[in-house]
């Protein structure tokens, strides 16, 4: 007998959204992002800055 | 760790394709009034650089002394310009310096939009792609920019710590409201959440003390372009990874 679907079986990948296996990835996946973003976006060494200058000025970072 | 591969590698993806795209935009957006404006900024610069001294004016022993204040003052001048140390040169290393930079934001933001909607099951497609884009902007670009208008050069700011405090600060608030007005079930939840949309703006931004060097029209232009331009890049990020992410989801 097929079990009866719901709401939660209709779709696998939405059932399985908040199960510890995929939340750790997700959330490594998302601090990588934050990382990445102050690199470019908010260091404030010198050569970072004008490298990429016109790039924060583009983006509405604060810049100098 | 294979989901974590394919949320990288979609979002390497969808961010090389959005920070090209910013690029094209940028070229005709902000970036011819992030010259015009360094024309001013470089004037007003100038204008309050330290004057050398006057030989004819004093004697031989006083030289040295002067010579010192000179070189004291130059120093203070350089450590107040924002261009000491390194940078590109104008033209094409400009350009591709900031190609990169727009790259690799692009693929930052990339992961924090493909991460945060992996939590709710994954994009199914590029209009759904489109709407988290949408959110994207409002929390980066249209929230920022309320308390902290883009600063075109030659516009100065409060400390820069402190915006960026401010910056990040409302970003999170902003994301953290969104997803519970989203997500949440309560009307109590909409209410935290529109607490937290506005509680930044309540604070208020850090505030210059000095005036602009640019005209006022100038700086009002490059407002416009960086929020189109934000728009445009988060719309395209968005899109890529809505359109994308049926490709990976198998892995």
């Amino acid at each position: 007998m097929r079990p009866v679907m719901t709401d939660l079986t209709r779709s696998p990948t939405r059932a399985g959204a908040l199960s510890a296996t995929r939340a750790l990835p997700i959330v490594c996946a998302f601090l990588l992002g934050v990382v990445v973003i102050g690199g470019t976006g908010f260091a404030q060494m010198a050569a970072a800055h004008n490298a990429a200058h016109d790039h924060r000025h583009s983006i509405g970072f604060p810049c100098h | 760790m294979t989901l974590f591969r394919t949320i990288v590698l979609l979002a390497a993806l969808v961010g090389f394709g959005a920070g090209v795209v910013l690029t094209v935009v940028q070229q005709f957006g902000t970036q011819p009034l992030i010259v015009k404006a360094e024309g001013f900024e470089q004037a007003r610069t100038e204008a309050s650089a330290p004057k050398p001294h006057h030989h004819d004016a004093m004697g031989a022993h006083d030289h040295l002394a002067a010579s010192a204040a000179d070189v004291a003052a130059a120093e203070a001048h350089e450590a107040h310009d924002h261009g000491d140390g390194w940078a590109p040169a104008d033209g094409a290393e400009r350009f591709l310096w900031t190609l990169a930079a727009n790259v690799v934001s692009g693929v930052g933001f990339a992961l924090l939009l493909v991460a945060a909607s992996e939590l709710k099951g994954g994009l199914t497609s590029w209009r759904e792609g489109l709407f988290w884009g949408l959110a994207g902007f409002a929390v980066f670009t249209l929230a920022p920019s309320i308390g902290l208008p883009p600063e075109a050069p030659g516009v100065e700011g409060a400390p820069l710590m402190d915006r960026q405090i401010w910056w990040i600060g409302t970003a999170v608030a902003t994301a953290a409201g969104l997803a519970l007005l989203a997500y949440g079930r309560s009307p109590l939840t909409a209410l935290g959440a529109i607490v937290l949309i506005a509680a930044p703006h309540v604070i208020g931004a850090p505030q210059a003390t000095e005036a602009p060097a640019i005209p006022r029209d100038l700086e009002h232009d490059f407002v416009v372009a960086v929020i189109v331009t934000g728009f445009v890049f988060w719309a395209a990020i968005g899109v890529l990874a809505g359109a994308l992410r049926g490709r990976f989801a198998a892995a």
